[in-house]
């Protein structure tokens, strides 16, 4: 199966009506079951480019395809909708609520979306054993499950997070350097259960990083800037003035 | 909105501390609130009990609510006595079907002492037209036979037979005593819920005589008569402070006030107890809506500070609001978890505010009723309260829109990374 999970077309977004663009990206498509690698140095758009992708922010031209569905078509709640339905998140840090016991955390997208509360029951489990299941695979003890999010190590807090984007096997899964708070070790560890656990959700996994040595544990990094115009035009301003 | 509710309230208990002292405030607010209204319905209660089937108080000259006040509520002291003559020219009036005389002026450990006829224990009607009961005994017979109610004989331990003597004046501490005149407890009455209860009752003759060998206010030095001598002088009372009057037919009752109005012989006022209590009603209004409205301030700075808290958290809370939106939180929810939360704290104030002043009602309920003759119903909550609490409940939903509006606004402009 490829079906295309990501379609960028022609996208133009800024923050301010009249102000300089920050993202305009004719082309960016991203195929089903791809592990992409998206770098690109601070301020060059990562976070805006998830904004987007995440149906939170709206470009102001262009088309965004999520599985076929056009963003920019919908409204804001189907948009909100669309996202816990079909994208998973892992941030940078901080990604657990910090009153909510572990399993809780996991569990939190299956209160948002039917959708993913009825594929985590699938395999014919209960939402726990499902959760129990995601977090033994990510390498958490059982004793931590009922723990508050607050007391366990950032390392830990990663990993049920991880198992949190990937419960109810969304499409889509992005995670904003995730590993950044990570010792280098730690990185490359967290990277492969994250790789493992999308390829047996059946999870497209789109990374963005600006650590580029990680780029090689991905079947395809892109540079942001390389798709961007913004930031070539950027570039190239200093000879259009001279 | 299940899960929207559930957040709120784990949310919430994560930062109870903050949250617990707010809701404290909201708490003593609401119970503040609802006991002004509480006493206010209950004092306004306990005095419209306190007289029943009177059609009218005569007294010496003075404003009907002070009349009303002295005579009924044992509140205050008379300034002018009426002649006994004047009494008796009422008493006899053919339109008069039963009258009962009041004297008051001394005091026996803090309650009044009245002196009245046999009459009071045959018509005096309090509440629903009830008649006084006696719990034992019966009325005074003799000179120095005293008849407590029911407030006095269990506070002091009174039982039949035991002696008791009576202060001379109302009010203060030091007064002199009677000494000398020592009472006979014979009779004991069932509570009623009004002055009766704290009242200690002489007959006329009794007042007469233990002031016989008093002058002014004050005992005649190197005077006294003695206990067996008494019966000797002429024990007529000579003024009274008051008198209830009961009318053949009620239609007589204007005719009547007018005959008191224009008494010759002194100035008299005659006045209708429900008129007076609603005159009584519009000067205490003014303090009623007075407290009420400063309550209802203060529950505005409970629920102020509740806000201010809440908006206080939303800064440290923006991480959570975005990872609520990034597994499929709608702005809308977030606004309806922020809502949530004041309104789950609201209620428990208002609820912890009914507790509080059920618990506060229950203790004070023996002081309220041996004080002021004041009857608590603790356990009763009454649709005026229910209207005070749900305008609570409503007040706190619109401050609840602020924080909401406010992190929902964070939501949209936050989107799925915060800008801390």
């Amino acid at each position: 199966m490829s079906a295309t999970v990501i379609d960028v077309e022609n996208l133009l977004f800024r923050w301010s009506a009249g102000g300089d663009p920050c993202l305009d990206i004719p082309h960016f498509e991203v195929e089903a079951g791809e592990r992409i690698f998206v770098h690109g140095p601070s301020g060059s758009g990562k976070s805006t480019l998830l904004g987007l992708l995440g149906g939170v922010l709206v470009p102001e031209r262009g088309s965004l395809r999520l599985l076929g569905d056009d963003l920019t078509t919908l409204d804001a709640a189907a948009r909100d909708r669309f996202r816990a339905d079909h994208v998973g998140f892992i941030f940078q840090q901080f990604n657990l609520i910090p009153y909510l016991s572990v399993i809780d955390n996991v569990l939190l997208p299956c209160r948002f979306s039917a959708q993913r509360k009825a594929r985590a029951v699938v395999a014919g489990l209960t939402l726990h054993d499902e959760a129990a299941r995601l977090l033994s695979h990510l390498d958490l003890d059982t004793a931590l499950y009922q723990r508050q999010a607050l007391q366990l190590s950032v390392g830990q807090q990663q990993r049920v997070a991880a198992a949190r984007a990937l419960i109810g096997q969304p499409e889509i899964v992005i995670a904003d350097e995730p590993t950044s708070a990570l010792d280098a070790e730690r990185q490359i560890a967290f990277l492969d259960l994250l790789s493992k656990e999308c390829e047996a959700a059946g999870s497209t996994l789109l990374f963005v990083s600006h650590d580029r040595r990680l780029a090689q544990k991905f079947s395809r990094e892109i540079a942001l800037p390389s798709i961007n115009r913004v930031g070539k035009a950027a570039g190239s301003k200093g000879t259009v003035v001279a | 909105m299940k899960t929207i509710f559930s957040l709120a309230i784990r949310s919430a208990w994560n930062r109870r501390l903050t949250l617990g002292l707010t809701l404290i405030a909201v708490t003593l607010s609401v119970t503040m609130l609802l006991g002004v209204e509480r006493l206010r319905v209950e004092a306004r209660e306990s005095f419209a009990q306190s007289v029943s089937g009177t059609d009218l108080i005569v007294g010496a000259r003075t404003s009907p609510v002070q009349l009303m006040l002295y005579s009924v509520f044992r509140i205050g002291e008379a300034t002018n006595n009426i002649r006994w003559a004047s009494y008796q020219a009422l008493a006899n009036h053919p339109a008069v079907a039963w009258s009962i005389p009041l004297s008051l002026g001394d005091s026996h450990h803090g309650f009044p002492v009245l002196a009245t006829s046999t009459a009071y224990f045959e018509h005096f009607r309090y509440g629903d037209s009830q008649s006084l009961i006696f719990v034992s005994g019966k009325p005074f017979a003799e000179v120095f036979h005293a008849v407590v109610g029911a407030e006095v004989a269990e506070r002091l331990n009174y039982r039949l037979g035991d002696p008791i003597v009576l202060s001379h004046g109302m009010s203060g501490t030091g007064l002199a005593e009677h000494a000398d005149k020592p009472f006979t407890v014979v009779g004991v009455l069932a509570r009623t819920g009004t002055p009766v209860d704290r009242t200690v009752h002489i007959s006329l003759e009794a007042m007469e005589a233990i002031h016989l060998d008093w002058q002014g206010g004050a005992h005649l030095p190197g005077f006294s008569i003695p206990l067996e001598h008494v019966r000797k002088f002429d024990l007529a009372p000579k003024e009274i402070t008051a008198a209830l009057v009961g009318m053949k037919s009620r239609a007589a009752v204007f005719k009547m006030q007018r005959y008191v109005s224009n008494y010759e012989a002194e100035p008299l006022l005659g006045v209708l107890p429900g008129v007076a209590l609603d005159q009584l009603w519009q000067v205490m209004g003014i303090a009623e809506r007075t407290l009420l409205a400063v309550s209802a301030m203060v529950v505005v700075v409970g629920l102020s500070g509740l806000v201010a808290v809440i908006l206080a958290s939303l800064g440290e809370r923006r991480r959570e609001l975005a990872i609520l939106r990034s597994v499929g939180a709608r702005p809308r929810d977030i606004f309806m978890l922020l809502l949530t939360e004041s309104l789950f704290i609201t209620v428990l104030g208002v609820g912890g505010g009914v507790a509080l002043l059920t618990v506060l009602s229950i203790a004070l309920a023996p002081l309220a009723q041996a004080r002021f003759g004041v009857t608590l119903h603790p356990l009763w909550v009454s649709v005026e309260e229910l209207k005070l609490l749900a305008a609570v409940v409503g007040v706190g939903i619109v401050a609840g829109l602020l924080p909401g509006y406010r992190a929902y606004r964070l939501s949209l402009a936050d989107g799925l990374s915060p800008r801390l």
